[in-house]
């Protein structure tokens, strides 16, 4: 049985079965006592956060009404702005940096008093797939901590999983959500390009990028979806989303959903994740859905075409860090470029510089054509074979990575070998469609499985509903031992 | 052996849009350093550009001014460069699909400019240098601007003037920007090369950069005309490089060298959308456009009779020709009114934003006013003349000036007798006139003037002065 976690809380707070400060309370004691393991949160929020909640407890004290978001504990990766709050991106050369105003996505949130418990660790500037490249150390896993949480997006995913908080936001470049939801055993959905606001999130790749809920099942992912995906004037690829709340037919029937599997998807995927990806397979037969076979061959140019435009983007994004106006500078310097030079040298990690020096690379004239130019043609190709394929299929249904949780150290051995894992979550970042990562067993280490389901632009009710019904039918969803207990 | 001079042109305008290119701060040139700025024109992480819609406008209107085309699909790409005054490491700007492309601006000489681009972007800020110290002034950071560049067309100094002259006369007119050059709202880069005269070859071309003034502009061009010159006759070779004038020496010297060229790697922006511009939205601005300044002193010349030099004075600022305009309306020599506004008005404008602004004590109606009572004959052009004096001193209207009795001429009884009078109390101008001396009547003339206290038609009484005299 699929049960809301967010929908429960807010029952309680309105039936005053718990304040909202003793919730919240609850969750700032989890985190001083568990996040030393997890390495979750970077920056903890206490005082901010009992504010809100004491505000939540006047409005319900007062028999105002309250919203379903209203006083439940949640956190935000360390790349959404926050006015006031330091937002470091996990790297040293914004260690010390406070932004000045809010993300759209936060604005939205913190006007419905959602109680921000604190901002979560991640790859530095979301570059990476095991969190591990974060200036403050990775996040661990709370099924297992001697694995990572995942990344980019991994000390979300560890707060959520570990229940030091109910849900968080986080970005999704290529994988950044879905990965460590997927090795966390949680929900985690990149939700079309366009329909959730990019205003306030530090950029990585800009043309890939988009924010996300991160929760512990299906429901909170499609409650939070609702109201964070608003049109907002300040960010000019911002659409909204299209049609009705994804809530509103979020429990529908699927008889007769048409699910698509390309097996160029589990091509070279481990053993236990194939299975668990098969056996979400029958149940979904039976459900009533039709399993629709297609190929994809232009899958293979899918993580080439990433890491060239990603990389090319975050060149010039990141160009900005230079240490004249806010951040990390360094001293001993004779002249402005010097200062500029030793700035980045000792100011972005080893992940960073290396992703900068090939977009750079890539971008610089005499290769453009054969990088840059290539990959956006390449982009095309694929969004062309996605449309296709949607033209016999409602929705896709993929690993979301070809294995579990890296045991720790492991990714950033061998970062070729890590960007090679990313296979499977890339296509949907190039396509800018929406995929949404569901757990869909554990191994045999009783590490989390996941499983992706794609849809087109848009379709974010369509996967939601999909995986709204397997969750609710295979009832997979196993605590990890840390956090607060209710 | 005779060298040719070859140029082109790359300016940059300033757009007068009240906010800035993306975001809405104020684009007002000044005030204290760092306070025209929010969290998106500084750059701040996370910050996205949202395109103001009035730079494309006036980007169109600047192409359309310029007989550029409008193309229908446009979009922003990043020129990516690391230099303080630029907060984001990146300048937006458009590489490949520029806004306004293929133009022109005719010369007087015939010679048609062509105008490559047109293409909108970002401004960088400003680099403060004190004691030893320097600092950035990010107000300028984000006012849009318009680049306009021509094809290497000019072959003379003097066609370069003409073209900067006129550029900033179109902008002004059409009301995209004031083009201050001294406030750097419109700088100049130029590239120059020099070929043999006759030669069909394009010689290694040097850009100097960053010229804010038309004389600088035509000194820095001529000296280093002379320098390639030299450098081709001594047989040594002109670096393609980029240079800087000094106006206290009046010399170019090297602004960087080739082992430091930027590579821009420009590419898309990704935070920004595809401009479309429907055809009829070219055409809705095409509409607004105003008589533009060479079209309307044809008119002045053809259909109101105007000599070429007042017509070019009255064209030359929007202001002063829409006085003009208003004060001609109704009367019947459009010359009348040129002549009061050149010899006269034009006293109390000297600057050039004076000129600019024409703000002068005396309105277009007052003197519309003024032109109406001596077309009547109510009054007399000497009279007119010293009450335009009055109005200007005073900022009083002609009827205000000049007295009831003033008005209305002289009836011909009065105008007779005074004409006798003039002839009874000359008897020497009277007998000089017969012996011959014809000027002598301009005394009589005079003496008419004079009594009737201006108001006599001087040429009526002339001709009865010597009728007078030839009846004795």
């Amino acid at each position: 049985m699929s049960e809301s976690k967010i929908a429960k809380l807010h029952e309680s707070l309105v039936k005053k079965e718990i304040s909202c400060k003793e919730l919240t309370e609850k969750y700032i004691e989890a985190i001083e006592r568990d996040n030393g393991e997890l390495n979750a949160y970077v920056t903890v929020t206490a005082d901010k956060a009992l504010e809100t909640a004491t505000k939540v407890d006047e409005k319900i004290a007062g028999g105002e009404e309250i919203g379903l978001l209203e006083g439940i504990p949640m956190t935000l990766k360390d790349n959404i702005s926050t006015d006031g709050i330091r937002t470091t991106c996990c790297s040293k050369i914004l260690e010390d940096y406070t932004p000045i105003y809010d993300a759209t996505v936060w604005d939205i949130l913190k006007k419905q008093n959602a109680v921000l418990l604190g901002k979560t660790n991640m790859d530095e500037f979301a570059m990476g797939s095991s969190c591990e490249t974060s200036y403050f150390g990775g996040a661990k896993n709370p099924h297992n901590t001697g694995h990572v949480a995942g990344g980019s997006s991994g000390g979300v995913a560890s707060a959520v999983g570990g229940n030091i908080a109910v849900y968080g936001l986080g970005s999704d470049t290529g994988g950044s959500i879905r990965q460590p939801a997927s090795f966390c055993g949680i929900v985690g959905l990149k939700p079309t390009y366009g329909a959730v606001s990019r205003f306030g999130l530090i950029a990585y790749a800009s043309s890939l990028d988009q924010i996300g809920p991160i929760t512990t099942n299906v429901e909170d992912t499609a409650i939070v979806y609702d109201a964070i995906s608003q049109y907002d004037k300040m960010d000019s690829t911002s659409k909204g989303r299209q049609g009705a709340p994804v809530y509103n037919t979020l429990k529908n029937d699927i008889k007769g959903m048409k699910i698509g599997i390309a097996k160029e998807y589990l091509d070279g995927v481990r053993e236990d994740v194939r299975k668990a990806v098969e056996d979400a397979v029958k149940v979904y037969e039976s459900l009533g859905a039709e399993i629709v076979y297609f190929d994809l061959p232009s899958l293979k140019y899918a993580l080439p075409v990433y890491y060239i435009i990603a990389c090319a983007e975050a060149s010039s994004n990141l160009g900005r860090y230079d240490g004249i106006r806010y951040g990390y500078k360094a001293d001993n310097y004779r002249d402005v470029n010097e200062m500029i030079k030793k700035t980045r040298s000792t100011g972005f990690g080893e992940e960073v510089k290396r992703r900068i020096l090939l977009g750079t690379y890539v971008l610089s004239s005499g290769y453009y054509d054969a990088y840059y130019k290539k990959a956006q043609n390449l982009r095309g190709t694929i969004i062309s074979a996605f449309n296709k394929a949607f033209e016999s299929c409602d929705v896709i249904l993929a690993p979301t990575v070809p294995m579990t949780a890296f045991e720790n150290g492991h990714a950033v051995s061998d970062p070729v070998e890590t960007y090679l894992t990313d296979i499977c979550t890339v296509p949907v970042n190039i396509c800018g469609l929406p995929g949404v990562s569901v757990p869909c067993g554990y191994n045999d280490k009783g590490l989390p499985i996941g499983m992706q389901l794609i849809g087109n632009a848009f379709g974010e009710a369509k996967i939601l509903n999909a995986a709204w019904q397997y969750e609710n039918a295979a009832d997979l969803f196993k605590s990890a031992d840390f956090g607060v207990k209710l | 052996m005779k060298y040719e001079l070859v140029a082109g042109f790359e300016t940059h305008v300033e757009l007068a849009t009240n906010t800035k290119i993306f975001c809405s701060c104020t684009t007002e040139f000044g005030g204290e350093p760092n306070t025209h700025c929010c969290p998106i024109c500084i750059g701040l992480p996370g910050t996205l550009p949202k395109l103001n819609k009035k730079v494309v406008e006036y980007a169109i209107r600047a192409g359309l001014a310029t007989n550029c085309e409008i193309a229908e699909i446009s979009k922003m790409d990043r020129k990516n460069y690391c230099y303080p005054d630029l907060p984001k490491a990146y300048q937006i700007s458009q590489y490949d699909k520029p806004l306004c492309e293929h133009g022109y601006i005719q010369l007087s000489n015939g010679r048609k400019i062509r105008i490559l681009r047109i293409h909108i972007e970002e401004d960088a800020g400003k680099l403060v240098h004190r004691r030893g110290d320097t600092l950035v002034d990010y107000n300028r950071g984000g006012v849009p601007l318009i680049e306009i560049v021509t094809e290497p067309d000019f072959r003379s100094v003097d066609e370069a003037k003409e073209y900067v002259e006129k550029l900033q006369m179109i902008m002004r007119y059409i009301g995209v920007s004031d083009c201050k050059m001294q406030e750097g709202s419109m700088r100049c880069d130029v590239n120059i090369s020099v070929r043999p005269e006759g030669s069909e070859e394009l010689g290694t071309r040097t850009e100097i950069k960053n010229m804010n003034s038309i004389t600088f502009i035509a000194k820095a061009m001529e000296y280093e005309f002379g320098r390639q010159v030299d450098l081709v006759e001594s047989g040594e070779k002109v670096i393609q490089e980029t240079l800087r004038y000094d106006d206290v020496t009046n010399t170019t010297s090297s602004m960087r060298g080739k082992e430091d060229a930027n590579d821009y790697r420009y590419f898309r922006d990704p935070d920004l959308v595809t401009i479309n511009v429907p055809r009829e939205r070219v055409e809705e601005i095409r509409v607004t456009l105003p008589e533009l300044p060479e079209a309307k002193k044809e008119r002045y010349i053809e259909e109101l009779g105007l000599p070429e030099s007042d017509a070019v004075l009255l064209t030359k600022y929007r202001r002063i020709a829409e006085y003009y305009e208003k004060a001609i309306e109704g009367t019947k020599n459009p010359k009348t009114a040129a002549n009061f506004i050149i010899g006269q008005i034009f006293r109390s404008v000297e600057t050039e934003s004076e000129k600019e602004e024409f703000n002068v004590s005396v309105s277009a109606e007052s003197l519309n006013e003024l032109i109406k009572l001596l077309d009547s004959g109510k009054i007399r052009m000497n009279l007119a003349k010293s009450t335009l004096d009055k109005m200007l001193e005073t900022g009083k209207k002609a009827t205000e000036l000049i007295d009831e009795s003033d008005m209305g001429g002289l009836d011909e009884n009065t105008l007779n007798d005074l004409c006798k009078q003039a002839v009874e109390n000359n008897p020497k101008a009277v007998s000089d006139y017969l012996g011959g001396k014809e000027k002598a009547v301009k005394a009589m003339v005079g003496f008419v003037m004079k009594n009737s206290r201006g108001k006599a038609d001087a040429a009526l009484a002339e001709q009865k002065i010597i009728e007078i005299i030839k009846k004795q």
